[in-house]
């Protein structure tokens, strides 16, 4: 696969490490009264779809960047490719 | 019918006129006590034992293609019980014992054969781990030996003993390990499974569960709506597909997992060798090619293809500890899609939805798992209860914080 990184353009997917779903971004709030269940939920269950898939890869042989790669788990086929920091603040993160 | 040595002659005098369909192709019925998803080696097992050991006069197998195509037809045929913790090993060694006396309980020929598998280490540090799982082996019933480098040579001369970095020092053995013919268990429980009156229904594809005030009462598929007391999934690899139709989030990520078969050779290979330190393991098919594989690519996908820096990495692999097999050449690579589940053992569970029930989350180890595995479920389904052997294999032990962790690598399933 190659990934069309925003800044180096396309790089080989084996300079980056995966980590998986974006959701992992979003981590629950740790003050919440049902935190236990939502971190529970954070760290093991996934949507899992065949299809589009949002995920977290790091640019550890280049730039180390992490960046949130959309690609479609049924052909591989990878549809945008943005910064993790950027979608973070989208999402409504300081950073 | 029965199958024999005396019938194989006795056909083949008479023209091969006799022989029947291994197993029918029923119209699914409006109704069933039991549907069980999936029509590969687990779902198949679980019919089979449903019928046989819990004496359920109705049950069907609802497959969304054919019989066998998916996971128990794309693997590297491997058995064995060579596990460390208490949660896994005694139901890996009661997979094993099945297996041994599988054939005769089926009376087909799944070519079973104990070759052995050999695990290698190259370290003090390794050797004390193996000596560990060995002693857990042995405490669960099953067999282990450790092995010298110079036994190892005996046993495997060709192997590369020097290797700077990983210098082989030993391994351990497991005798009983081996490999088994994996075409032939699907269809030897679909034969069984078919002549205890299991109903096995090709090309049904479940595409919704009717669920209401959270019980459930039978799958919609392409060929209607079939209506079950209970419904059990078994279709490791789609899982997340699958559940997601119930509304049921797992704790579970899919990945594709490659293996190799080389063209054929005499024999060589005398068992199974793994190289864990270089991520990859080997075996010789009965016909001669050499059976190969290594890790999964390591990210999310369910197609049955991987990409080739990890063609690349096993391969390496292979000619680090066995230069050997550099003149052999590929002649087919294959991509399965497993289930890779967040500390890497597998779920036998009821869900949170009355009737509806789950079986997956088997990581890359699902073939030897089989027999145990349909065991198992079909204890659950037609008991309630969980068999002894999977008590540990619960759908929330995640959030109870009873992790199955054998590897120790924790939440990461493209670690495993």
């Amino acid at each position: 696969m190659i990934i069309n990184h925003p800044l180096l353009g396309p790089r080989d997917a084996q300079e980056f490490t995966y980590l998986g779903d974006a959701s992992l971004l979003d981590r629950p709030d740790w003050q919440a009264k049902d935190a236990d269940i939502a971190f529970y939920g954070y760290q093991y269950l996934r949507d899992n779809p065949a299809g589009r898939h949002q995920e977290l890869w790091y640019h550890e042989q280049g730039d180390r960047s992490w960046l949130v790669v959309t690609r479609d788990t049924t052909t591989h086929v990878i549809e945008k490719v943005e910064f993790a920091s950027d979608v973070a603040r989208q999402r409504g993160r300081s950073k | 019918m029965r199958y024999s040595g005396f019938r194989v002659i006795k056909e083949a005098l008479t023209g091969h006129k006799g022989w029947t369909p291994a197993w029918r192709s029923p119209e699914p019925k409006a109704h069933y006590d039991i549907i069980v998803i999936g029509g590969g080696g687990h779902g198949l097992a679980t019919a089979y034992y449903l019928a046989k050991e819990f004496k359920e006069k109705s049950v069907a197998v609802l497959e969304k293609g054919w019989i066998g195509g998916g996971n128990v037809g794309r693997n590297t045929t491997i058995i064995r019980s060579n596990y460390l913790l208490d949660g896994n090993e005694p139901f890996y060694e009661f997979s094993l014992k099945l297996w041994e006396g599988l054939e005769q309980d089926l009376n087909y020929n799944a070519m079973v054969s104990q070759r052995g598998i050999l695990n290698l280490f190259h370290s003090d540090a390794q050797r004390d781990a193996y000596v560990r799982r060995g002693n857990a082996m042995l405490l669960n019933g099953a067999d282990a030996t450790l092995l010298n480098a110079d036994q190892v040579r005996d046993e495997c001369p060709f192997l590369n003993f020097d290797d700077t970095r990983f210098p082989i020092k030993g391994g351990l053995a497991q005798r009983r390990g081996g490999t088994v013919r994996h075409d032939a268990v699907a269809w030897g429980y679909a034969r069984g499974a078919d002549s205890r009156g299991v109903d096995i229904i090709q090309n049904c594809e479940v595409t919704g569960f009717r669920i209401k005030n959270g019980v459930c009462s039978g799958v919609e598929t392409t060929r209607g709506f079939i209506g079950a007391k209970k419904v059990g999934s078994a279709v490791a690899g789609s899982s997340g597909r699958v559940m997601a139709k119930a509304g049921v989030r797992l704790p579970i990520e899919s990945h594709v997992l490659q293996a190799f078969v080389s063209e054929g050779l005499k024999p060589i290979i005398p068992g199974v060798v793994t190289f864990g330190m270089g991520h990859f393991y080997i075996s010789q098919s009965d016909k001669g090619g050499l059976v190969f594989g290594g890790d999964i690519d390591g990210y999310n996908t369910y197609a049955q293809r991987g990409n080739l820096p990890t063609v690349e990495d096993v391969c390496e692999g292979g000619m680090a500890i066995m230069p050997m097999i550099g003149r052999a050449r590929i002649l087919r690579i294959w991509g399965g899609v497993m289930d890779m589940s967040m500390d890497g053992s597998p779920m036998i569970d009821r869900t949170h939805i009355d009737g509806l029930f789950f079986n997956g989350g088997w990581c890359y180890g699902g073939f030897k798992a089989t027999p145990a595995s349909g065991w198992c479920f079909a204890h659950l389904l037609a008991t309630e209860q969980p068999h002894e052997t999977a008590t540990a294999f619960r759908l929330d032990r995640f959030q109870r914080g009873y992790m199955i962790d054998e590897k120790g690598v924790g939440a990461q399933p493209n670690l495993h």
